[in-house]
């Protein structure tokens, strides 16, 4: 489903990604971690092509991101992608938010959006808050809801980009339910998240990155038995006295 | 020797009898406020295309943009208005010029105080604007293009209402600024609020009626201004964000 090629990224001098090479198969969910500023996030916003990269190459569903000739645009339009501060637009209903996609790229008529809209709404328990703001929501319900707009887009995989890392302590089960019975239904995720629970729970595999490169790539199983570099053995140390 | 104020001076026939003193004014203020708000329009328009260009990924557009700003914010507004006046119309391919010149000289005055204000206003307004899409959670622009919107669907549907709800109150002052710029067109002769009263006390000798009059007159066309702009602000608000309930 997704195929991460060999790709390096630079900002001027600063190297961001070192020839990161993994694989999103279908149906498997994967948690990319790692310490801040290590790139998973940059890694996570090349596979839609938000973040452009220098070398190498990504496909999604056999599509290749790097190719100029490749419309964005559309590949985008089927992976789904979460963002750490939700990223809801604040000037529309919670019912527009989850419209506006739909109509504008999709095509989708208006009535046939918003019963989509609402379909999804519904699934992470929020439907009686259509007609409301984003910012009359709580972040919990928000990410919910940021869940929801990608859902109704009907994306072949969906991309988490550190989803619990805005919300208060409380509100972050809330969105990791939505996520695990995302992932029990078959939906092919990238997660980039520091809650190890979910990872022991849900993930198939377990990236572990480091200074822009890739340390780990292993089963979830092997990974938390039995890290194989010193760089994940601290980290795991570190993240699990808790 | 002691000034003798004499308020009933705006009721009296002008030297040239054409009215009242306060026809004068009102005739100022009239076109005062035609010229300042057809500059605004023209300022509005150019303004939110130019602060828009500014920010988006093309060096190419975003630097025509700047010098755009660079310039119209960076020379006198005098100058500016001295060059649309008189320099400009003999630039211009001849037809074009000698067009300009067969307009009656109060509509040449008012065309080139008005393109004048306009332009010199619009590049104000690009700043504000591009601070309010530059305000903007980075995050926002992201989360458009990740559902498949194109960047200019992005910026109709997504950036630009809210960065011109952030830029509501700079802007009331750009518009206040406006008004008050449109003195400086008396300077090419256009007779608007402030050229009007100078030309009153030119005939009655009464500068103190004249300049209150005149102050007090840009005072409330401000004021009004303000009022106006804040019942915008409320209307834009956004729910639970800004201000917002």
């Amino acid at each position: 489903m997704i195929t991460i090629d060999k790709v390096s990224k630079h900002y001027g001098n600063f190297q961001v990604l070192t020839d990161c090479s993994t694989h999103v198969n279908k149906g498997e969910v994967v948690v990319v971690c790692g310490p801040s500023g290590s790139g998973k996030s940059t890694l996570i916003k090349c596979v839609n092509g938000l973040e452009p990269f220098q070398q190498g190459d990504i496909h999604v569903n056999g599509t290749s991101v790097g190719a100029p000739k490749t419309n964005l645009s559309k590949l985008r339009a089927h992976v789904g992608m979460v963002f750490q501060h939700f990223e809801l637009f604040p000037h529309m209903t919670i019912r527009d938010n989850l419209s506006l996609a739909q109509i504008k790229v999709l095509k989708r008529d208006k009535d046939e959006a918003a019963e989509k809209g609402l379909y999804f709404l519904d699934r992470v328990g929020l439907k009686a808050h259509a007609h409301k703001f984003p910012g009359q929501l709580s972040g919990g319900q928000q990410q919910r809801v940021a869940i929801a707009r990608a859902l109704a887009m009907d994306p072949i995989c969906m991309l988490f980009d550190e989803p619990t890392s805005a919300l208060d302590p409380e509100m972050i089960n809330e969105v990791l339910d939505v996520m695990t019975e995302l992932a029990q239904e078959g939906m092919t995720m990238m997660c980039v998240t520091h809650e190890m629970g979910f990872a022991k729970r849900v993930a198939h595999r377990v990236i572990f990155m480091d200074h822009g490169k890739i340390v780990e790539d292993d089963s979830k199983e092997a990974f938390f038995a039995n890290p194989r570099s010193e760089r994940a053995q601290q980290f795991l140390a570190k993240i699990l006295q808790h | 020797m002691e000034y003798q104020w004499n308020w009933g001076v705006f009721l009296l026939p002008s030297a040239v009898n054409d009215g009242t003193y306060l026809d004068w004014m009102i005739a100022g203020l009239q076109t005062t406020l035609l010229l300042s708000l057809s500059a605004w329009v023209i300022a509005l328009l150019l303004g939110a295309v130019v602060g828009v260009l500014r920010t988006v990924p093309h060096r190419g557009l975003s630097g025509v943009a700047t010098a755009y700003v660079e310039m119209f914010r960076n020379i006198p507004l005098l100058v500016q208005l001295f060059f649309w006046y008189f320099v400009l119309p003999e630039l211009l391919p001849a037809a074009a010029g000698d067009a300009f010149k067969a307009l009656n000289p109060i509509a040449q005055q008012f065309v080139a105080a008005m393109v004048c204000l306009g332009f010199f206003t619009s590049a104000r307004v690009a700043e504000q604007v591009r601070s309010g899409i530059n305000a903007l959670p980075r995050g926002q622009k992201n989360a458009g293009l990740a559902l498949g919107l194109t960047l200019p669907q992005t910026y109709r549907h997504v950036m630009l209402p809210m960065a011109f709800r952030l830029v509501v109150p700079p802007l009331t002052s750009e518009f206040l600024n406006v008004f008050k710029n449109s003195a400086v067109c008396s300077t090419i002769g256009l007779l608007e609020l402030a050229a009007q009263g100078r030309q009153l006390v030119d005939y009655t000798a009464q500068p103190y009626e004249s300049f209150v009059a005149v102050t007090v007159a840009y005072l409330m066309i401000n004021v009004v201004v303000m009022l106006l702009m804040r019942k915008v602000e409320v209307l834009v608000r956004v729910p639970g964000y800004l201000g917002g309930k």
